[in-house]
């Protein structure tokens, strides 16, 4: 046990080149993700705090729902639309890196769009008044808001970030886990467990915790950071 | 330039939850006087500014204002004011920009309505860092850019000091001066003398008395007012 977490600290340790190049393909897959959810879910949020249509109601229960979508269930989805005989299996993105980024993608949009909701009306309840009285409505409204309270959000857009950097189920089915192609953090680390590979999937292990922590650090320095500034 | 004013109230009320908050309020408010809506906690006075002001449909009744001016011919500042997270400057600017003024004008308003509250050398500093008294002379340089015809304010120092008081209280006499129509609600009697020229009493959500200034504190007509006056002024 100990031998494997030693064999693990040394792959991190010595810039194993496999290693660094799974930790690059996962950052690149979750972070494309999240910017994707991040551009429809803030707006999609946004929309639905401000707005007032009917069905609301009912768009907030199934937008909190989402946010529980087992990821292999996404997986499975995505992998019948893009499989060959798919609708959109034309476009032959099955086993690539694209398929993972669009599976996390959907993964992680209920998360961003119904956390920005949630801020967003609270925000709004605030605002609404004195923007009505500025005369600013809708769309406009809900783009004030979502500016001001951008490093609130921040939380919505990291709970994606952890969701999507912490999922196997989608990524393994859409993305097949093809060794230097689809291979990912958390795809490996299941693969070698298996396989018996300890200090790779330790030494993994250790970086995939590393890097959330890092994320999460940076973002709540920024967050003080703008509180002090901007009140 | 046609102005917006008068101000016609027409049998409005004004229920929510259950509850009437304005009962069948008719008046008329003319350009020029400045008027103080007076009255208890829960009178109505602020549902009534709002249904004024726009912010508030009546449950029935008709507001009908003279000529439907753009929305910036009426402005209003709250009790407490909301700013954005931006600097003092950029918060005018918004409301420059929200309110359509040719954005070769914005700059120009921006400045002088910081300078007509005294906040100049605090135009870069983020608004939400200013004090409360800060704040609320902001929220009228907010108002102050866009010239408004009729500016409605809610206990606009209801919060504040005496110092910040006297302040917001020089700039709402600037507005007079210039020629806006004041409708502002208070508690403070005194505030109401030195500010008013004409009383809207309510109390339940009813207009019980209306009179200039100098005849309301002396000889309340209605019974309301003269417990009320009497219940500010306990000495008189």
């Amino acid at each position: 046990m100990l031998e494997a977490i030693l064999g693990g600290l040394r792959l991190v340790a010595t810039l194993d080149l496999r290693l660094w190049e799974i930790v690059a393909l996962s950052l690149a897959v979750s972070l494309s993700a999240v910017a994707l959810a991040t551009l429809l879910g803030l707006p999609l949020g946004a929309a639905i705090a401000v707005g007032r249509f009917p069905g609301r109601q009912a768009a907030i229960v199934v937008l909190n729902a989402l946010m529980g979508l087992p990821p292999v269930v996404v997986g499975l989805f995505i992998y019948l639309l893009l499989s060959r005989a798919g609708p959109l299996g034309e476009l032959g993105l099955l086993f690539t890196p694209s398929a993972m980024v669009i599976a996390q993608t959907v993964l992680v949009l209920p998360i961003i769009a119904a956390l920005a909701r949630q801020a967003v009306e609270d925000a709004w309840r605030e605002y609404e008044e004195q923007l009505r009285s500025l005369g600013v409505d809708g769309l406009r409204g809900a783009l004030t808001v979502l500016w001001d309270i951008r490093f609130s959000l921040l939380t919505a857009v990291l709970a994606g970030l952890g969701r999507a950097s912490a999922e196997v189920g989608a990524v393994m089915i859409v993305g097949g886990n093809i060794d230097g192609v689809t291979r990912v953090m958390t795809t490996t680390i299941a693969l070698e467990t298996s396989k018996g590979d300890l200090p790779l999937a330790l030494g993994l292990g250790i970086v995939l915790i590393a890097i959330v922590l890092a994320l999460n650090a940076g973002a709540h320095l920024v967050k003080q950071a703008a509180e002090r500034r901007y009140g | 330039m046609n102005g917006i004013l008068p101000l016609r109230l027409e049998d409005v009320s004004f229920a929510a939850g259950g509850r009437t908050l304005i009962e069948r309020v008719s008046l008329t408010l003319e350009p020029g006087s400045s008027t103080i809506v007076l009255g208890a906690n829960g009178a109505g006075k602020s549902v009534l500014m709002r249904l004024m002001h726009g912010l508030l449909a009546p449950s029935s009744g008709r507001v009908a204002w003279s000529t439907q001016g753009p929305r910036r011919r009426q402005a209003m500042v709250f009790q407490r004011p909301v700013m954005l997270r931006r600097s003092a400057l950029a918060n005018v600017l918004y409301a420059l920009d929200a309110a359509g003024v040719p954005a070769e004008q914005q700059a120009r308003l921006a400045r002088e309505a910081l300078e007509e509250v005294g906040l100049t050398h605090l135009a870069g500093r983020p608004a939400r860092v200013l004090s409360g008294g800060e704040q609320q002379r902001l929220a009228l340089a907010r108002a102050w850019a866009l010239h408004p015809e009729v500016l409605f304010l809610d206990e606009p120092t209801a919060n504040l000091d005496p110092g910040a008081t006297r302040e917001i209280e020089a700039v709402i006499k600037a507005f007079d001066v210039s020629g806006t129509k004041i409708v502002m609600s208070t508690h403070s009697l005194g505030q109401a003398r030195r500010l008013g020229d004409e009383v809207i009493f309510l109390h339940q959500g009813r207009v019980v008395e209306r009179a200039p200034i100098e005849r309301f504190f002396p000889q309340p007509a209605s019974p309301e007012a003269a417990a009320f006056v009497k219940g500010e002024l306990p000495w008189a």
